[in-house]
């Protein structure tokens, strides 16, 4: 701890010169950086709107107030299609993460080049968001529920895949080796040693990714895919703001009760 | 267990013990599983007549176009990036405070519950419903972009924050505080180095985040490599497009490998 002394005193400070200096320089550097990326976002943006925009933002909330209660008649079945397409994506994405994860786990697979398959096809579909899959999938099977439903299992994939084979590769050897030392064939160590282990993992992780997938789905009809983002979609473009805060409530409650169901259930099984 | 079974076969416990219940939710799955699978409208024909489009866009991103196109391509990147960097700079800089507020051990109430609100918001809506939201009042550009993703980082950081201040140790609080520092100090030689860490990893990890949402809100006209993605999509132009997604899982894969490596140095 650099101390220094001044007039006699002892003057504790927090970095020695270097220190001091580098953690400096780190600061310049990061400052120009920001300053840098802020000026091309700058470049690239209409003032005159922005000012404007507490005005436009006004204007909006006013035509949003009050919302028009009648038109969550019209609601419920894009609300069920939303309900289904989370659901749905996540039940088809789980019966093909959960093969795809134990040829990912590191002590599971059964050839290293199968691994490496495995985590190029769970890289591939994490990094592309649902959003962009649903467009894709609308421009090839059209739009609709079903291309809803695949661009969330796409999606979800990737993101089970990842933490399905990370709590295999996290087991406890024990019980895999006593359940080997019986005689047990390959597959009886697989449902007995192993998936005894990672099962309420499994769980918890799935209900986990139905609550993120049920806000994912509200966006999708944005594209065409299906859901409360067609009505969303179509009542922007058609300036019904007062249908559009009404959309909200109801995406609001939506996502509220999703994260209450999902907190609960993985409450009860940890 | 039954007596009269002749051998004694060991089958392993249900998952619900309370047969009743594990019976009416298997019941219940099944029914609402035929209900929402015939709501799905398949539509075969519309189907195989895709597939055409389907295998000319296969083929494009088999041959993708990174050339005809590329000066829109570079600068849906170029905007993407400084995007990202913008919205975490800004968004991490407004989560710290709002993580502290958020933190009951360090908040007083009224300002814990303000806090703990403006999180809930910023968490519950998609980025996409935010970025129309901000497209609307400040019209098409990246700076949309800018404000939703700094938005949604607010709620993801500042929650997450928060909940690593209320786990931190008091005894360094309370000998910080036993010196007679300030709130300020308390915070800055007390609780911030605790947290600093997992502060510094969860905006790298932020930063990861915005860059693949970045990609995401230019479809409704917030910038960056959406916009160009959308309007390559709008064109047919499927080899362009394909080359933009390539990049896109590319940018992403380089800042996942360069982000995991950074926050494991951190621990």
């Amino acid at each position: 701890m650099p101390v220094q002394t001044v007039n006699g005193v002892q003057v504790w400070q927090r970095r020695d010169r270097v220190g001091a200096f580098k953690h400096w320089l780190g600061w310049l550097v990061g400052t120009l950086i920001f300053l840098g990326c802020w000026h091309i976002i700058s470049e690239a943006t209409t003032w005159a709107f922005v000012w404007d925009a507490p005005q436009q933002g006004g204007q909006l909330l006013s035509r949003m107030i009050p919302p028009r209660w009648s038109y969550l008649n019209q609601l419920w079945q894009p609300l069920w299609d939303t309900l289904n397409i989370a659901t749905l994506g996540t039940i088809l994405s789980v019966a093909i993460a959960l093969p795809l994860s134990f040829l990912a786990a590191r002590n599971t697979t059964p050839h290293p080049i199968a691994r490496a398959i495995a985590l190029v096809v769970i890289v591939t579909s994490r990094s592309v968001n649902s959003l962009i899959w649903a467009l894709l999938l609308v421009a090839i099977i059209g739009p609709g529920v079903l291309a809803g439903v695949l661009s969330i299992a796409l999606r979800s994939i990737g993101f089970l895949g990842k933490l399905f084979s990370e709590a295999i590769e996290e087991i406890d050897q024990l019980p895999v080796e006593a359940i080997t030392a019986t005689g047990a064939s390959e597959f009886s160590i697989l449902t007995y040693g192993i998936v005894p282990q990672v099962l309420p993992t499994f769980a918890g992780v799935s209900v986990f990714r139905w609550d993120v997938n049920i806000r994912e789905s509200t966006v999708l009809g944005l594209v065409g895919a299906g859901g409360i983002g067609i009505s969303l979609s179509a009542s922007v473009n058609g300036l019904q703001w007062s249908q559009v805060s009404v959309i909200f409530i109801a995406i609001f409650a939506m996502v509220f009760l999703s994260e209450w169901v999902s907190a609960t259930v993985r409450k009860s099984i940890i | 267990m039954t007596q009269a079974s002749p051998s004694r076969r060991w089958s392993p416990p249900p998952l619900i013990r309370n047969p009743f219940q594990r019976w009416a939710l298997i019941l219940g799955a099944i029914v609402y599983l035929l209900l929402a699978i015939s709501t799905l409208r398949i539509d075969v024909a519309r189907i195989i007549q895709g597939l055409d489009r389907g295998s000319r866009m296969f083929a494009g991103f088999l041959q993708p176009d990174f050339v005809s196109r590329w000066t829109d391509i570079q600068a849906g990147i170029l905007e993407s990036l400084t995007m990202t960097v913008v919205a975490t700079v800004i968004g991490v800089a407004i989560s710290i405070p709002i993580g502290f507020g958020a933190a009951r051990n360090v908040a007083p109430l009224p300002i814990y519950l303000f806090c703990r609100a403006w999180v809930a918001l910023a968490r519950t809506f998609q980025e996409v419903i935010i970025a129309i939201l901000f497209v609307v009042m400040m019209g098409f550009g990246p700076l949309a972009g800018v404000l939703t993703l700094s938005f949604t980082t607010i709620g993801f950081l500042a929650k997450l924050l928060a909940e690593d201040i209320e786990e931190i140790d008091p005894s360094q609080v309370e000998a910080i505080r036993a010196t007679g520092a300030s709130w300020l100090q308390v915070m800055t030689y007390g609780v911030l180095p605790q947290v600093m860490p997992r502060l510094v990893g969860l905006t790298v990890y932020r930063f990861d985040i915005n860059l693949r949402e970045s990609a995401v809100v230019g479809l409704v006209g917030a910038g960056g490599i959406g916009s160009t993605l959308q309007t390559a999509f709008g064109r047919y132009e499927f080899d362009t497009a394909g080359a933009i997604l390539l990049i896109i899982i590319g940018l992403v894969m380089v800042t996942e490998i360069a982000s995991g490596v950074i926050r494991k140095q951190l621990q």
